[in-house]
């Protein structure tokens, strides 16, 4: 058992993503998370401001406790089932966010400069948190799926839509990785 | 009550997935994106193979869900604009945050506390997204 201690290899990694969208649609559901985003909304009243909001989010309380358990999810395997919460990264992604003012890149599950509990007080940080979240909340309803509805359920059901939004997924990922943070960072 | 078990308890296994499999790291999605690295290649590589062998079983076999139900796929609406628009500023955030909606709630559990700033902001995108729907090109 010594084995579920470390990373797990891409293979089990992607087996278990497949079994989750296997177990959902076995009980009738599927496999998307950013739904529960435009849930949550509805609840906290959104509705009152616009019509994409109203809908019945009670229908959708399933999807809200499979989140609830991925939030568990996480605290179980950073607790319990890991010992050095550390990342084997590729020297060169480590020599490249070097040059970038990351330090230390892999040394911990997220950089520290974005996610140590001492950015609350770094406006930089947060605001590019807040950035990074708005666009994946607003990117994810536009194109109406996000990596699990598009990239592994749509891709799955050979979707043409899902390719498009995964197309744009990259395109998006590689424009911001390669021509934005070297000004950002 | 048994199914809110079971909703559970599939949560609970993709969470444990997501922070195992190193999805849930900001790191991975950077390496991912300067194709320094197979691993995310991977995992959803991976994760397509075996998706795309169930779904069509299902399909060509007709199965029926563990609730002896019809399983149906509803193909996904027509359009371009809205999957390439949306799909690139979905990914101007993925490689910004590092974390895509399921991920994001795993680190929450694992207690890296400033990703409630990445989730609540989300909330606001998605919310914007709601106000302003019918002037964006779908």
């Amino acid at each position: 058992m010594e084995w579920i201690y470390e990373p797990w290899p891409w293979y089990v990694s992607g087996f278990m993503i497949a079994l989750v969208m296997f177990l959902l649609i076995m009980v009738g559901k599927n496999f998307g998370m950013s739904g529960n985003l435009r849930t949550i909304c509805t609840i906290c009243g959104a509705g009152n401001k616009a019509d994409f909001f109203k809908f019945d989010w009670k229908a959708q309380r399933w999807n809200l406790t499979v989140i609830l358990g991925a939030i568990i999810g996480g605290f179980i395997a950073h607790q319990f089932l890991t010992v050095e919460a550390t990342i084997a990264l590729n020297p060169d992604t480590v020599a490249n966010l070097q040059t970038l003012g990351f330090e230390n890149a892999g040394e911990t599950y997220l950089p520290n400069e974005l996610f140590s509990s001492t950015i609350f007080t770094d406006a930089k940080s947060i605001i590019l948190l807040v950035i990074g979240g708005f666009l994946v909340g607003f990117g994810a309803r536009y194109a109406g799926g996000c990596t699990s509805g598009h990239a592994i359920s749509g891709l799955s059901n050979f979707q043409l839509p899902s390719l498009i939004a995964v197309i744009g997924f990259f395109i998006g990922g590689l424009i911001m990785i390669h021509l934005i943070f070297p000004l950002l960072f | 009550m048994k199914r809110t078990l079971i909703y559970l308890l599939i949560g609970i296994v993709f969470g444990i997935t997501m922070f195992k499999s190193e999805a849930a790291s900001w790191y991975r999605i950077y390496e991912m994106f300067q194709f320094d690295a197979f691993h995310m290649y991977g995992i959803i590589g991976t994760a397509l193979f075996f998706g795309v062998v169930t779904i069509q079983l299902i399909k060509h076999f007709k199965i029926k869900s563990f609730y002896k139900e019809e399983i149906h796929f509803p193909p996904k609406q027509k359009s371009f604009a809205r999957y390439i628009l949306g799909g690139i500023l979905f990914g101007f955030g993925w490689a910004l945050a590092g974390a895509c909606p399921g991920p994001m709630f795993t680190l929450l559990g694992a207690g890296f506390l400033p990703i409630i700033i990445v989730i609540v902001a989300s909330l606001l995108g998605t919310f914007v997204y709601g106000l302003l729907k019918d002037k964006l090109p779908h």
